[in-house]
C-alpha cells in the first residue's frame, strides 16, 4: 500500500449538461473523495476545464483517472501531481473596520500579500486575494484579529509547468505498454 | 419530407437493423407506439412489467450479441427499468433503453409521470442522453447503438421528451459515428502481447481464466484455438460459461465461491494466469490477499478500469479479447517454431495433477431416490437438450446448481444475472432469447422464490405464444438465503421459509399455459419428456428436496482453497424436512 497523497486532476469534458453531474457522481458512487472543485468552459467554448483536488494512495488514484476517462464525456484527463505544476486558488473576505487604525491594518495587510481591496463600506473592507493555499492561510490569519465577518475560497485551479509537459514520463496509472497506440 | 420525432426513431432504428422492441406503452410515447401500429416492420413484445422488458432485451442480447432495444413510457415506465439497467451495465450487456420523458417545458415541475431518469439512471447507464432537440435525434439514436456495442458493451438510455416525439423535421441519418472523447482500445499492445507469449511458453503450471468478455468479443474461436494450441487448464467464470465447451478435456469447470474443487486449486497454485474478459469479481476470487498467490499475472481486458481495479497484475493488455488472443497465439506459434512439441511435455506433470484434483472431488451430491434432488432434475434436462438450446437461469442455489451441472457447450448459449444477481431475470430473459431464436429450445430454469419476481410473464409468453419451457425447482424456501442461514446464522430461517407459493401447475392455466408437476423421483423424466415435446410454452414445477445445498462453497470472504463440501455442523433433521415434504 503506498501512502495517502493530494493529487491535484485536470479533467477536460465536453461542455454539456449534466457532464458535473456525471462527474461528481462518480466520485460519490465509488467513494472518492473531492476536496475542491472548480469547473469553467476552455478557450474551445465546446469543451469545460475541471481541477479536481483529491486525495488518495496510487491505487485509488490509479482508479480515479481511469474511471474519469471511462466518462463518454471525459476527452481528457491529467494527473497533475505526475508533473511539477502550480496551484492558485481565490479568496473573498469582508473584515470588521469599525475601529480605529483597522482600516490601516487591513491595508497594509492586503499590501505585504499583494491582495486587493474591492469593496469598502464604512464599517468594512472587503479584501480579494489571489495564490497558494499557504499564501491563502497565512493571510487569513493575518486578518483574524479584525474580526471576519464573511469569508469566501474559490476551488483550486491549476496548471503543469511548462517545462515538464511536453516531457515523455510515463503515467504512474498504467504500466508500461498497458494501451496500445493503435486504437 | 418532415418527419415527426417518433418517426424518425422507428427509422433510426430500423437503420440499426433492429427487429424487435421489447416495450410497454403509456402516456408520452403513444405517438410512438402509434407509429409502430402504422409500421410493422419492427415488431413490439409486449412485456407485462417494465423490467421483464429490459431483463428480454438483455436475453435477446446475450443470444445475438446484438444491441437489446427497450421502449417504456415515462415516470414509472422509467424507473421500472432501473434494476434490468443496473443488471445489464454489470454484465456489460448492450442495450438502447427508450423511455418517454414529459415535455421539455414541463421538466422540473413535477409533471405526471415525471421522473428524473437521467439522473436516476447515470451511474447504471454505460451513458444516457437527453434528447432536447429534434434535429439531434438520429445522431443520438446513432451514437446511442455505438456507445453501447463498442468497448466494453453496455446499456444506453435516451430520453425522448413528449414535444421532441411529436416535432416534425428533416430526417438526417448520419453514416458514421465520432465521438472526440469515445474511443475504445481494440488492439492489444504488440510487446505486452510478446511479453505475455513468453510468459505463456515459460510456465510451468499455467491457468486460463475467462469470462464473459470472450463472449461479448465473439472470441470463442480464439480461446479455443489458444487451448488447443498450449493445452492449458482452463476455468470459466460463471458469465464466461460456454465460451469453452463445458465437454473439453481441458475445462476445469467454474472458478469460485461455488466452483469446482479443481478450479480453485489450479487457480491458487499455478505459476501464470492468464485473466481474459473477466474483472477478479469478489464471488470469483474470495479473499483476494490469497488469490492465486504463487502466479505471475497476465490480464487482457478492454475496460482499462478492470485492471488491476481489484487484483494486482505483471502484464497488462487493454483491448479487444478476439483481437488479442489471435496475435498471442501468433507470437506463441513465432516462440515456438525452433522446438515445438517440448512445450506440452513442460506442463504434462501439472494437467496430471489438475486431473488428480478433479477426481479427488467432481462435482456431485447425494443420490436419493426418496426424494427430488434439483442437481437430478438439471441432469436429466442436460441429458434430454445435449446442451443444445439456450437455458436462463435466475438467482440463487438452482442458478449454481444450473452453472455446474449443465455443460454449456456454446457461447451466447447461458443467460444468468452474473455481477448484479438480479432475482427475476431468467424468465423475461428466455423471452428475449426466443424472440431471437424462434426455432431453438429455449429453457428457464429458475426456483419459486425468483420466478415469483416477474411471473407476470407468463402473460406475455401465453398472448405472444412464445414456446420457452419454464423448469421451476420448487424448495419452498429462497434456497441460498437459507443455506447461508444453516451456515453462518445457527439455523435461524429468518424469511426465507415461502413454502406458501401458490399452485403452480394451476396459476399456469390460469394464464393459458401448460402447467406439469413432478412430486416424486419417478415422475421426473416423465414431466421432462412430455413437457418438451410440446410445442408452446409449457410450466415444469419439481417439488425439490428443501435442504439441499450447493457444494463445494467457499465461505464469503474465505481464501478459494479453504472450500466445504458438507454443511459446517452437520445437523440431522430428519424429521423437520419430512414434515415440510409433506405438507
Amino acid at each position: 500500500m503506498s501512502e495517502i497523497q493530494k493529487h491535484f486532476i485536470q479533467v477536460v469534458v465536453e461542455n454539456k449538461f449534466g457532464v458535473l453531474s456525471r462527474v461528481a457522481g462518480l466520485f460519490s458512487a465509488r467513494g472518492f473523495n473531492i476536496d475542491s472543485l472548480s469547473v469553467a468552459p476552455g478557450i474551445d467554448p465546446t469543451v469545460s476545464q475541471m481541477t479536481i483536488e483529491t486525495q488518495g494512495d496510487d491505487h485509488v488514484v490509479e482508479q480515479i483517472v481511469k474511471q474519469l476517462n471511462k466518462l463518454i464525456d471525459v476527452i481528457k484527463v491529467v494527473d497533475l501531481s505526475e508533473f511539477s505544476f502550480l496551484c492558485r486558488e481565490t479568496l473573498l473576505i469582508r473584515v470588521n473596520t469599525a475601529r480605529p487604525g483597522d482600516r490601516e491594518e487591513a491595508f497594509r495587510i492586503s499590501e505585504i500579500f499583494r491582495a486587493r481591496i474591492v469593496d469598502s463600506s464604512p464599517a468594512t473592507y472587503t479584501i480579494e486575494v489571489t495564490g497558494d493555499t499557504e499564501k491563502i492561510e497565512a493571510i487569513l490569519n493575518f486578518l483574524k484579529p479584525l474580526g471576519i465577518k464573511e469569508i469566501i475560497r474559490s476551488g483550486k485551479i491549476a496548471i503543469a509547468r511548462e517545462e515538464q509537459h511536453g516531457g515523455h514520463r510515463p503515467s504512474k496509472h498504467s504500466i508500461e505498454g498497458e494501451y496500445s497506440h493503435h486504437r | 419530407m418532415k418527419m415527426s420525432g417518433a418517426e424518425m426513431l422507428l427509422e433510426s432504428l430500423k437503420r440499426e437493423h433492429v427487429q424487435h422492441i421489447f416495450g410497454y406503452p403509456g402516456g408520452v410515447v403513444l405517438p410512438i407506439f402509434d407509429a409502430l401500429f402504422k409500421d410493422p416492420s419492427l415488431q413490439v413484445v409486449l412485456t407485462r412489467h417494465e423490467q421483464g422488458a429490459v431483463h428480454a432485451a438483455e436475453g435477446y442480447a446475450r443470444s445475438t450479441n446484438k444491441v437489446g432495444v427497450v421502449l417504456v413510457t415515462s415516470g414509472p415506465g422509467a424507473t421500472n427499468t432501473v434494476t434490468g439497467l443496473a443488471d445489464a451495465n454489470m454484465d456489460s450487456i448492450p442495450l438502447v433503453v427508450i423511455t418517454g420523458q414529459v415535455p421539455t417545458k414541463m421538466i422540473g415541475n413535477d409533471a405526471f409521470q415525471e421522473a428524473d431518469i437521467v439522473g436516476i439512471s447515470r451511474s447504471c447507464t454505460k451513458h444516457n442522453f437527453l434528447v432536447r432537440r429534434i434535429q439531434d435525434l438520429p445522431r443520438i439514436i446513432k451514437e446511442a447503438f455505438y456507445i453501447a456495442r463498442t468497448g466494453r458493451p453496455g446499456p444506453v438510455l435516451v430520453d425522448l421528451p413528449k414535444d421532441v416525439i411529436v416535432d416534425k423535421g428533416d430526417f438526417i441519418y448520419p453514416d458514421s459515428v465520432s465521438i472526440r472523447s469515445y474511443n475504445p482500445t481494440m488492439q492489444g499492445n504488440r510487446w505486452q502481447i510478446r511479453k505475455a507469449a513468453q510468459a505463456i511458453s515459460k510456465a510451468k503450471r499455467p491457468v486460463i481464466y475467462a469470462g464473459g468478455g470472450i463472449i461479448s468479443s465473439d472470441a470463442t474461436k480464439e480461446l479455443l484455438d489458444l487451448v488447443t494450441l498450449t493445452n492449458i487448464p482452463t476455468t470459466l467464470t460463471l458469465m464466461g460459461l460456454g465460451a469453452l465447451s463445458g465437454t473439453h478435456p481441458r475445462f476445469m469447470g467454474m472458478l469460485g465461491m461455488h466452483g469446482t474443487y479443481a478450479a480453485n486449486m489450479a487457480i491458487h497454485h499455478c505459476d501464470l494466469l492468464i485473466a481474459v474478459g473477466v474483472r477478479f469479481d469478489d464471488r470469483v476470487t474470495g479473499k483476494i490477499s490469497e488469490f492465486s498467490p504463487h502466479s505471475k499475472v497476465i490480464h487482457i481486458d478492454i475496460d482499462p478500469t478492470s485492471i488491476r481495479k481489484n487484483f494486482h497484475v505483471d502484464i497488462p493488455i487493454v483491448g479487444d479479447a478476439k483481437n488479442i488472443l489471435k496475435d498471442l497465439i501468433e507470437e506463441i506459434k513465432e516462440i515456438n517454431k525452433p522446438e515445438p512439441p517440448s512445450k506440452d511435455k513442460l506442463i504434462d506433470t501439472w494437467i496430471e495433477q489438475v486431473d488428480e484434483w478433479e477426481k479427488e472431488h467432481p462435482l456431485t451430491y447425494e443420490h436419493d431416490t426418496d426424494v427430488i434432488k434439483p442437481q437430478y432434475v438439471i441432469e436429466k434436462v442436460y441429458q434430454f437438450t445435449q446442451g443444445d438450446c439456450i437455458v436462463s437461469t435466475d438467482v440463487g442455489q438452482h442458478q449454481m446448481w444450473t452453472a455446474q451441472f449443465f455443460k454449456f457447450i456454446k457461447p451466447n448459449t447461458w443467460l444468468t444475472s452474473g455481477g448484479l444477481g438480479t432475482m427475476g431475470y431468467g424468465f423475461p430473459a428466455a423471452i428475449g432469447a426466443q424472440k431471437a431464436h424462434p426455432d431453438k429450445r429455449v429453457i428457464a430454469i429458475t426456483g419459486e422464490g425468483s420466478f415469483m419476481m416477474n411471473i407476470q410473464e407468463l402473460a406475455t409468453v401465453a398472448s405472444l405464444d412464445i414456446p420457452v419451457k419454464i423448469v421451476i425447482l420448487n424448495n419452498k424456501y429462497l434456497g441460498m438465503v437459507r443455506q447461508w442461514q444453516e451456515f453462518f446464522y445457527g439455523g435461524r430461517y429468518s424469511s426465507s421459509f415461502i413454502g406458501q407459493s401458490p399452485d403452480f401447475v394451476k396459476l399456469a392455466e390460469a394464464f393459458g399455459i401448460v402447467g406439469l408437476k413432478a412430486s416424486r423421483h419417478d415422475e421426473v423424466e416423465n414431466v421432462i419428456l412430455d413437457g418438451f415435446s410440446r410445442r408452446g410454452p409449457v410450466l415444469m414445477e419439481f417439488h425439490v428436496d428443501p435442504e439441499e445445498n450447493v457444494f463445494p462453497m467457499v465461505p464469503a470472504g474465505g481464501s478459494n482453497i479453504e472450500m466445504i463440501f458438507e454443511a459446517p455442523e452437520h445437523r440431522d433433521d430428519r424429521k423437520k424436512r419430512d414434515s415440510i415434504l409433506t405438507a
